[in-house]
């Protein structure tokens, strides 16, 4: 199939159509209005329905409305809309239904910026409703992936009976680039399984609810939904690692648009001479912490960098369990870190590391520490505290 | 090196964002990997508008640049703000016909185009977006006229009775960027 030259925003509304997604329930709000501006002509297309919503709060009561009769939807929104979604995300987990939720973050915190921005890591893979339950998490770093993971969070979703969020910042959705959709046409409707309350003449009838004043059941629907996290978290960790092939001094995580910007940094210090990895988690939840603490021990430091006062940091300290120093250096309101300043924080932390251009016969990591966890190290702000020194 | 990073400025309106998508979408159908990052933000409306456009043999790492290799600008503003992130060995296209200032950067090559005064001449000054990139790609040949051209010819599909100015308009630039490329090297 020929590629296309598409904005964000629209490759995702396009690739939830080819996933068979009918349905769709949102509300406007910058920098994602055109998802629901461009499935408002193309689902009526093919035979979908497109309703706005009166705000986040109805649009996430609808989406639970149409998982719950077995029919394929999609919302999105940015950063303030999807707090509003909240409540309803929380019913749909409790309830174990199908939906896909796309987050095109913005600035923060309270109504914030239009700009792009990170600041809704940890909301999305810790925090994002009331109770226990967890989305599935993924995080695109170009147009392309973004299709891509839109189209597998729906086959998650189904798979697993469970929400999944896909979370972009601003510049995945407004930026263009090119695409090639991997289906052609519109995919099969979603099976309707034995869940669905889809008529019950004939059989017997169903009830979604989540409210279970039994503690024994309640109790049961918590470790049911343990179970089916743990077995996520087994199957469906994705990620990858840049430039970790051959040996490197510094391990850089990032994810999302972050990553684009540091793989440029990253091949500009190569050239340089300096060796530097980096490691991108693609499912932010569940997170690859096997992985990421792999390619931690092959560093000799570890440099974290977000457009969010570090969020994902902690993560990489979990991974890493004080096994490694870890830099962090963040960027918020929508300024974001381009490459020439992203490279300063990396030789930074390689400075740090006492790593050098690389010659022949330079030493590798450092064995001697591995097995014996240094003291753990709160991660450095250095970043943001220069900033609110300036204000 | 294959990779050029353009910076495209002006005013909302002015074609900037169309510039670049032309150019992105023609380096895309010669299998080139493309990314095309517009500006959104509040300074649109009454403000600058610009758009970031990355071509290269890799896949893009960066889309967003805060020291590009290539500059157009259309408007005075644009200039102020950004000719001084222009990387050294640069080169910085202006607008002539309506930046009265000089571009203060010795170690680029800078190009005054009256780009509106042309695009007038080829039959519409709403073109002088397309001399602009019509100068952009006589002087650096990093993709070939005629892609663009049938770029111009398929973006204008709907409305037709534009492209005979809009094409004219593109080769007048890109003959003074041939021009340029002849008295500066």
């Amino acid at each position: 199939m020929a590629k296309v030259l598409m904005k964000g925003n629209e490759a995702i509304g396009e690739a939830a159509i080819r996933a068979g997604c009918v349905h769709f329930f949102g509300y406007p709000i910058t920098p994602q209005s055109e998802v629901p501006e461009y499935l408002s002509k193309r689902l009526p297309e093919v035979g979908g329905k497109y309703v706005q919503a009166e705000s986040e709060v109805a649009a996430s009561n609808m989406i639970y409305g149409s998982a719950g009769v077995g029919i394929r939807v999609l919302t999105t929104s940015s950063s303030p809309g999807i707090s509003l979604m909240a409540e309803g995300l929380s019913y749909i987990a409790a309830c174990s239904l199908p939906v896909v939720v796309v987050n095109i973050m913005r600035a923060g915190p309270g109504l914030g910026g239009i700009l792009p921005a990170q600041g809704d890591y940890l909301q999305a893979v810790k925090g994002t409703g009331h109770g226990d339950f967890q989305l599935v998490v993924l995080a695109p770093a170009s147009v392309q992936e973004a299709v891509n993971l839109v189209i597998l969070a729906f086959e998650l979703a189904e798979k697993y009976l469970t929400p999944v969020m896909v979370i972009g910042d601003g510049m995945i959705g407004q930026m263009m680039e090119p695409v090639e959709f991997p289906i052609e046409g519109v995919g099969p409707p979603l099976d309707p399984g034995d869940w669905a309350l889809n008529g019950a003449r004939g059989r017997d009838k169903r009830i979604i609810n989540s409210l279970h004043l039994d503690p024994e059941y309640c109790n049961k629907i918590n470790m049911d939904l343990k179970a089916k996290y743990d077995r996520i978290k087994k199957n469906e960790q994705r990620w990858e690692l840049y430039n970790c092939e051959k040996p490197y001094d510094l391990l850089v995580c990032a994810f999302g648009m972050m990553s684009r910007i540091c793989k440029t940094a990253i091949d500009e210090l190569a050239q340089a001479g300096y060796r530097v990895g980096l490691f991108r988690p693609i499912s932010v939840w569940p997170f690859p912490y096997a992985t990421c603490k792999q390619a931690m021990q092959k560093a000799k430091r570890v440099l974290v960098l977000e457009m969010n006062m570090g969020q994902m940091v902690e993560d990489i300290q979990l991974a890493g369990q004080g096994t490694r120093e870890i830099d962090f250096f963040g960027t918020a309101g929508g300024k974001v870190f381009s490459p020439d300043e992203s490279k300063e924080k990396m030789l930074y932390s390689l400075k740090q590391a006492g790593a050098g251009k690389s010659r022949a016969g330079v030493s590798q990591p450092s064995s001697k520490s591995e097995g014996k966890p240094k003291k753990k190290k709160a991660a450095k702000t250095a970043g943001p505290a220069k900033k609110r020194k300036a204000r | 090196m294959a990779l050029h990073e353009i910076l495209m400025a002006g005013f909302g309106g002015q074609g900037m964002l169309l510039s670049g998508k032309l150019l992105a979408y023609a380096a895309m159908t010669q299998g080139r990997e493309v990314s095309w990052l517009p500006s959104y933000g509040p300074e649109m409306r009454g403000g600058t508008a610009n758009v970031t456009v990355c071509l290269s043999d890799k896949p893009v790492g960066s889309p967003y640049i805060s020291s590009p290799r290539i500059l157009l600008v259309m408007n005075q503003p644009s200039l102020e703000r950004f000719v001084p992130k222009v990387r050294s060995g640069g080169l910085i296209i202006v607008n002539s016909s309506l930046v009265p200032i000089k571009a203060d950067r010795d170690d680029c090559t800078v190009i005054y185009v009256a780009a509106n005064d042309l695009a007038r001449t080829a039959g519409t000054v709403r073109a002088a977006n397309l001399v602009m990139l019509g100068t952009l790609v006589g002087f650096s040949k990093i993709i070939d006229r005629e892609t663009i051209i049938k770029m111009i010819k398929k973006e204008f599909k709907a409305k037709a009775k534009f492209i005979p100015a809009n094409v004219a308009a593109f080769k007048s630039g890109y003959q003074e960027g041939t021009r340029a490329r002849g008295g500066s090297r």
